[in-house]
């Protein structure tokens, strides 16, 4: 459990990031918490000549609000997710997502940007992104670039359309409409595993109908996925037991699960319905 | 009158009953105690395992010259390093030998092929990554039953032709030993005559006890001197010196085995590793420190697992749920090198408490121990030898049998039970309960938590065909034996099961003892000076209690299997009475009175009929350094051995409620209640935090750990990501109780409790899961009861159809 010798590089400004990773290449990795990176490490399946630690660049960090646009720095931490008044306020699906990820001790650590870079489809942060219709604001040697989470970004496992010497600053959320029900709905096996299943919604209602809703799955494909046909099955319709029922049954269609400890994959296509019809019946619930 | 001076004396003594607080915690919660890989010598360096990516492989080469290269690499150890020493194979507790470097072949996945010693560790790691060895894949088995198939895959060579194990006959490659114990044609009649008979199926899956703390040492050899020091996580320290002088040919004399502060134990710790061996071997040649610390992952994947075993129980009845025998089959699966702890003569421990809380009148017990190509061991994880698995038998048996009869599981116990008036108790396998009263102990239970009340609403949850979620109620009424134990029948390497106390009193009162045990989170050092307040009047507080130091302390078994209250216990009571008893020498002499005219009265002793006239133990202990009685020696110390005449027996009546969800397998414990008797109660709040950490322990087992291997012989889950330890986010509220029964031939009564809660908890997790099916017709579904695992039930019954 100790990974090989590797350099550490602790810039304190974007630029000197953009130019270390273009300078160092593909023997640099990003360090962005850690909690996924420095295990691989360990276990020496990830043995990378350089680490740039992203942590002392301040302007990475921070949440705030630009007319409708949550902005949100890539470094922060899942604790500030989790303690922001402003995500509370506006966009409480993060919130209730951040608090089921790992352990406390974890959330100190772990930040929302490495999260998302990572391509892990066990990470949470995707289907959230997906859910939420957020942007990732994407900076590199030629500029900035900005890319949609939900217009393949997440490509496969560990991988994303991030270029090699390109790095997340910022993640943009559109704030969700007043009165939004939300949740995001996720079965584990205990405290700081991945999850079996998950599933985020976002819900809008009018006039008892179904007026808009997005739904995202995590851990049951090779990427996180938007469930497209469950959406487009609800909108327009009441939000009763069949209409759920048909929408988690479209979003297991769509499950590709990879079987391990967790369970087979009958076993994981089914929590994703369940896990489905449990986020929609709550955001259900919180429709104000 | 005189009540209220005694109500003080006796507080301040802190004895036996008092719930003080532990003195280990104020250096632990700041992080101030002594692990071993906080010991850090002059010149120390580091070794590292190389390991076997195969299961069962031979190693055609071994090349270590790249690592060699490597700045900072010291040497690389193989068999052949090991040779010329005859350390390159090791005797096992087992009465087995074991590879300890990979000697042309592995047979386990993980297993040790060669040992890098570098100046640091991380150099270590790096070497280690360096030494190429080449391997030749066999096939392995990792099924214990189809090993004994006549053309399974050969788990060890090395035995080619030995038809004898050291448990007798050998029938297969792959077979180590079969131990019976038992009536077997009587049992056979009562069965063939049973107007009712059940049988069931049942895994105990392989399991590790998983320490906070893993395994690993520090061994520091002087050239000059001839002296070995050992730093080491050991929870029986005088045996590893026996088994180190045995290996090395250096006299104990020479050895000092240091058992620091230890992070958890639960049967890990008390076998001899190959690390251990190479670090000492190691630290010989080179006359340097060496230190060798487990990962995580070596931890569980090679360092004594627990379980894994397949049983078969059977029960004849009458009608009316009267059981009139039980019949056992058990295939042990022992892994590649036999290596379990067990005293010498029960290769199965005392699995033979099996008949568990019932008067069974005809038992037959038949365990066929097999080798496969997994990880050696089969420890007690937090249990005395085998016991969990006896408890869990006959636990899953009684509901089995029960469901069978449509008979309530609470009715079959009390139908059952050994009664109170039938103590001491033969069992038909061979052991005399010592105490119990079981009936009362249930029926507490009952009451507290209105069983009718949650039978009432269990049924109606049945016949709700809406319901998200099922109930299930586990009942459990278990007898743990433990305080192994009496020398004539048990004993390690030899060296009977005894234990053992030495205390010496100071000049001003206060004193130091020290006993052959070694506490990992027992708290020891709290407990046994309450029991010497008590005994010999000195206040607790000035009690210092010492373990884990073969230079100074007494030799002893160690602690696992809830042997030390049972036996060192035991010595440190008898320890303290003879130091009250020549303290009463002493004051007799001082008061100028015969001693039988004085009694002793807390902390001091007393003339009879003249209570003005006193010495307390501090004014004794005073006199004893400058003014005893002609013909006593001076000075205030004893020693105590004590070789216990039988085990102890403690019980308990555990029972759950559990919601389960149909349609994600996820499981809710609403309530477990558990009251444990463990005769007297030395400390009231230890023993809560013990039953605590106990049941967490069995909550761990029966819901979530577990080892599985693929048919390949790869260990799977050996991380933290997949085997579980539950947080406080996980963990139930516990209830706890008790009654007390005090053991009639232990000095206090006292019966250890460390383990029933482990033992107790699991088969009460499965009676309430399998509870929860069990009106669809289900007797028993095997551990572990993960979401995944149960909603398998729940999907081959329908139950999870929308």
């Amino acid at each position: 459990m100790i990974p090989r010798p590797f350099e550490y590089h602790a810039p304190t400004s974007l630029n000197d990031a953009v130019k270390l990773l273009g300078d160092l290449g593909a023997e640099a990795k990003l360090l962005a918490g850690g909690h996924s990176l420095l295990p691989m490490m360990k276990l020496r399946f990830a043995e990378p000549a350089h680490l740039i630690d992203l942590g002392r660049i301040d302007a990475l960090r921070g949440i705030g609000i630009d007319g409708q646009v949550i902005r949100i720095g890539a470094m922060t931490t899942e604790n500030e997710l989790v303690w922001s008044e402003l995500l509370q306020q506006h966009c409480p699906l993060l919130v209730e997502a951040a608090r089921l990820i790992s352990d406390p001790q974890v959330r100190y650590m772990g930040t929302i940007g490495g999260d998302i870079s990572h391509g892990d489809p066990g990470n949470d942060h995707p289907a959230l992104m997906i859910c939420l219709d957020a942007t990732f604001v994407l900076r590199g040697p030629q500029g900035e670039r900005t890319v949609k989470a939900v217009d393949g970004f997440f490509l496969g496992t560990y991988t994303t359309a991030l270029a090699p010497d390109e790095i997340l600053t910022e993640i943009r959320i559109p704030i969700p409409a007043e009165g939004s029900g939300w949740c995001y709905a996720k079965l584990k096996r205990k405290t700081g595993d991945f999850a079996t299943a998950a599933t985020a919604v976002l819900l809008r209602m009018k006039g008892g109908q179904v007026e808009d809703v997005s739904i995202a799955l995590t851990n049951v494909a090779d990427t996180a996925l938007k469930a497209r046909d469950a959406e487009g099955h609800l909108r327009g319709k009441r939000l009763d037991e069949a209409a759920i029922g048909e929408a988690a049954r479209l979003a297991m269609a769509i499950c590709q699960p990879a079987e391990d400890l967790r369970g087979n994959v009958e076993y994981k296509t089914a929590m994703a319905g369940e896990m489905t019809r449990r986020a929609l019946r709550t955001a259900a619930s919180r429709v104000h | 009158m005189g009540l209220e001076p005694n109500l003080e004396r006796l507080t301040q003594l802190e004895g036996i009953g008092c719930a003080r607080k532990r003195r280990e915690d104020p250096r632990f919660i700041q992080g101030r105690g002594t692990y071993v890989d906080d010991v850090k010598m002059p010149g120390m360096c580091f070794g590292a395992m190389v390991r076997s990516p195969y299961a069962s492989a031979r190693i055609r080469k071994i090349d270590a010259s790249r690592a060699l290269a490597l700045p900072g690499v010291i040497a690389v150890i193989t068999a052949e390093e090991l040779k010329p020493f005859k350390l390159h194979w090791m005797p096992t507790l087992a009465g087995d030998v074991q590879a300890v470097l990979a000697d042309g072949r592995v047979s386990f996945q993980n297993q040790e092929v060669a040992f890098v010693i570098a100046e640091n560790r991380y150099i270590a790691a790096d070497g280690a990554d360096l030494v190429e060895v080449e391997y030749e894949e066999l096939p392995a088995v990792v099924d214990p039953r189809k090993a004994l198939e006549p053309d399974a895959p050969v788990v060890r060579e090395d035995l080619a032709g030995k038809t004898d194990g050291a448990h007798g006959a050998r029938r297969h490659h792959n077979h180590i030993f079969t131990w019976e114990v038992g009536d077997k044609d009587k049992t056979a009649r009562a069965f063939e005559q049973a107007e009712v008979t059940v049988t069931q199926d049942m895994l105990y899956p392989r399991v590790h006890p998983c320490p906070l703390e893993t395994c690993g040492c520090v061994a520091s050899f002087d050239k000059v001197k001839g002296d070995l020091t050992v730093y080491i996580t050991s929870q029986a320290p005088h045996v590893v010196r026996t088994v180190v002088g045995l290996l090395s040919s250096v006299p104990e004399s020479k050895i000092r085995i240091i058992s620091p502060d230890i992070g958890g134990g639960f049967g890990n710790k008390v076998g001899v590793y190959p690390g251990y061996v190479c670090a000492i071997a190691s630290s010989i040649v080179l006359g340097r420190p060496v230190k060798w610390i487990e990962s995580r992952s070596e931890n569980l994947t090679t360092t004594a697992f627990a379980r894994d075993y397949w049983m078969t129980g059977e029960l004849a009845a009458t009608r009316d749920g009267v059981i009139k025998a039980l019949r056992v089959k058990v295939v042990a699966d022992h892994g590649a090198f036999d290596a379990c702890a067990d005293p010498s003569k029960w290769p199965a421990g005392m699995f033979h408490v099996c008949t568990g809380s019932y008067a069974i009148p005809n038992a037959f017990v038949s365990v066929d121990g097999v080798y496969t190509n997994k990880f050696p061991g089969g420890v007690a994880y937090r249990c005395s030898f085998r016991v969990t698995e006896a408890v869990y038998l006959i636990e899953r048996m009684i509901d089995v049998l029960a469901q069978k009869l449509g008979m309530d599981k609470a009715e079959i116990r009390l139908r059952n039970f050994i009664r109170k008036e039938q103590f001491p108790y033969q069992t038909p396998l061979g052991l005399e309960y010592d105490s119990g009263n079981y009936e009362t102990a249930l029926r507490k239970v009952m009451d507290a938590v209105d069983y009718a009340g949650l039978r009432a609403e269990q049924a109606a949850r049945r016949a709700d065909p809406g319901a998200e979620w099922l109930m299930g109620i586990g009942v459990t009424t278990f007898t743990e034996i433990v305080g192994a134990g009496p020398s004539k029948m048990c004993d390690i390497l030899g060296v009977g099961m005894f234990d053992s106390c030495e205390i010496r009193v100071h000049p001003d009162g206060s004193a130091i003892a020290r006993m052959g045990t070694i506490t990992q989170g027992q708290g020891h050092q709290t407990t046994y000076a309450q029991i010497i307040a008590s005994e010999a009047g000195i206040p607790a507080s000035v009690i210092q209690v010492e373990e884990g130091d073969t230079a100074t302390a007494p030799y002893g078994l160690g602690t696992y299997g809830s042997r030390s209250t049972p036996v060192g216990g035991a010595a440190t009571a008898r320890c303290a009475r003879k130091i009250r008893e020549k303290a009463r020498l002493i004051a007799a002499h001082l008061l100028e009175v015969s001693p039988d005219d004085l009694e002793f009265d807390l902390d001091r002793f007393v003339v009879k009929g003249a209570p003005g006239q006193a010495k307390t133990m501090k004014e004794i202990a005073w006199a004893a350094y400058n003014n005893v009685p002609s013909g006593l020696e001076m000075g205030l110390e004893a020693v105590d051995y004590y070789d216990p005449p039988n085990f102890t027996f403690p019980f308990g009546a555990y029972l759950c409620v559990l919601d389960i969800n149909r349609y994600t397998g996820e499981t809710k414990v609403r309530r477990f209640y558990a009251l444990d008797d463990c005769g007297t109660r030395i400390n009231p709040m230890i023993i809560e935090g013990q039953i605590h950490g106990g049941l967490t322990e069995g909550f761990a087992v029966a819901m979530g750990q577990q080892l599985p291997y693929d048919e390949q012989g790869n260990v799977l889950g050996g991380t933290l990501l997949d085997y579980f330890v539950p947080t406080a986010v996980e963990t139930p509220v516990w209830e706890t109780d008790y009654t007390v029964t005090p053991s009639p031939h232990h000095p206090i009564g006292a019966k250890g409790v460390a383990e029933s809660p482990h033992v107790g908890s699991i088969p009460c997790f499965s009676s309430a899961v399998t509870d929860a099916f069990a009106h669809l017709g289900v007797t028993h579904m095997d551990m572990p009861h993960n979401a995944y695992r149960i909603w398998r039930q729940s999907h081959a019954l329908g139950l999870d159809r929308r």
